[in-house]
């Protein structure tokens, strides 16, 4: 069983830090994992409401940029505002980046730069998502085989 | 959680504070912090980062419901109002109808709260913001997103305790005055506060007239008079090995490292 147990945790140490030197989350993520008692699933809510505000938010770019006559930058604008700030709170580096570049193209009005930048972002939230239920799932797996979730050192 | 935009309140009705309970142990540790933010996911991050510092939180989702919560949205004062322990607002500076520095003045211009420190996050780095909300009383500045370090820094900021005594008198109680620190900003005379620790431990070290101290009570037992001044302003960030003075000024792009 110990062996199952430091093999778990051995992947899981390499998958988390792997996330990390992909650019895929940063140290704000570091910080909300010091925030959750062993124990609670305070990370996992946070993130999963992310990943709704993802949804809602995309939806209201693409509908913003989706009309047929002029397009209201400063709508989507504000919904890549948003996206920007609850991405940089939960640690979404990759997302978070995008939105930066999103808003500067909503900010010169550059259509086929919005359009380009959604669809990243689009995919770019859902491959966190994916990863991260991966990890999550690396994490019951070694609370199931008896061990505990290791502290991974990012630095 | 206060997961919609609804407040929990913690108004105390004018009959409790008739009610005799001087001889119960006093509710030193219970520091309460209104936090402000639209945004969902923030306003979770910052409760969970105050409820992790020993504070107890109430979080609202606008500056309008920050000032329903605080009995400033009518005109007239009610007493009721004036019992609200409120020892820190938090709030977000870009909020649609209100901003964050319109929420500030409106705090500043009022009697009961005015006293209470006001900090204000922003995801944008900009000084003259920055400036503008200090002017304008804030007691400090933090750039999105927040970190730990950053609230307990704000959290040894509270540990001046006004205790109420049985005759009915103030008293301050005493500090570590040990620690040296700097500070960019203009401040009043303030008593200066304890050297912050790494680790989460919500007492200072207190002198020996401090007989009421206790970990925090899982129940709150509202004894103070309920006035609603509870601290002097704080000073402002001492700096640690953990950051640097200027990470108010925030020189460094927000997300990086």
């Amino acid at each position: 069983m110990d062996a199952i147990v430091a093999q778990l945790q051995r992947q899981y140490r390499d998958y988390t830090i792997s996330l990390y030197q992909q650019g895929i989350l940063d140290d704000q993520f570091t910080e909300l994992k010091k925030m959750q008692d062993d124990g609670s699933d305070f990370v996992a809510e946070v993130l999963s409401l992310f990943f709704e505000d993802c949804v809602r938010l995309i939806g209201n770019m693409a509908r913003a940029l989706d009309q047929t006559g002029t397009v209201d930058f400063s709508i989507v604008g504000a919904s890549v505002h948003q996206l920007k700030g609850s991405s940089s709170s939960v640690g979404a580096k990759r997302v978070k980046g995008l939105c930066v570049t999103f808003k500067e193209f909503c900010d010169t009005q550059n259509y086929e730069g919005c359009v380009r930048c959604l669809q990243q972002v689009d995919i770019e939230y859902k491959t966190l998502k994916t990863k991260l239920q991966d990890m999550f799932n690396l994490e019951k797996q070694i609370v199931q085989a008896g061990g505990k979730v290791p502290q991974v050192d990012i630095n | 959680m206060a997961r919609d935009g609804g407040v929990s309140c913690l108004r105390r009705s004018a009959e409790m504070m008739n009610v005799g309970i001087e001889s119960a142990p006093l509710d030193l540790d219970e520091v309460h912090v209104l936090a402000v933010d639209d945004s969902l996911v923030d306003r979770i991050v910052i409760e969970r980062l105050l409820r992790v510092t020993s504070c107890k939180v109430t979080a609202v989702d606008s500056g309008w419901r920050a000032l329903e919560f605080l009995g400033l949205d009518n005109e007239k004062a009610s007493a009721e109002f004036d019992r609200l322990k409120v020892d820190l607002i938090i709030t977000d500076y870009c909020m649609p109808g209100m901003t964050g520095y319109e929420l500030l003045k409106k705090i500043k211009e009022s009697s009961n709260f005015r006293e209470v420190p006001v900090v204000i996050m922003s995801s944008e780095n900009v000084l003259t913001r920055i400036d503008r909300c200090l002017e304008e009383g804030a007691e400090d500045f933090l750039l999105k997103p927040v970190k730990l370090a950053d609230v307990k820094r704000l959290r040894s900021h509270l540990t001046t305790k006004d205790v109420k005594l049985s005759n009915g008198n103030k008293r301050k109680l005493p500090e570590d005055s040990d620690s040296v620190h700097t500070t960019s900003l203009p401040a009043t005379t303030l008593p200066p506060s304890p050297p912050l620790t790494i680790l989460s431990d919500s007492s200072p070290s207190l002198s020996p007239v401090e007989m009421f101290s206790s970990s925090a009570l899982s129940s709150p037992i509202d004894d103070e008079d309920g006035d609603v001044l509870l601290t002097s302003s704080p000073e402002s960030s001492p700096t640690t090995e953990e950051e640097s003075p200027i990470r108010r000024q925030k020189l460094r792009s927000p997300g990086l490292d």
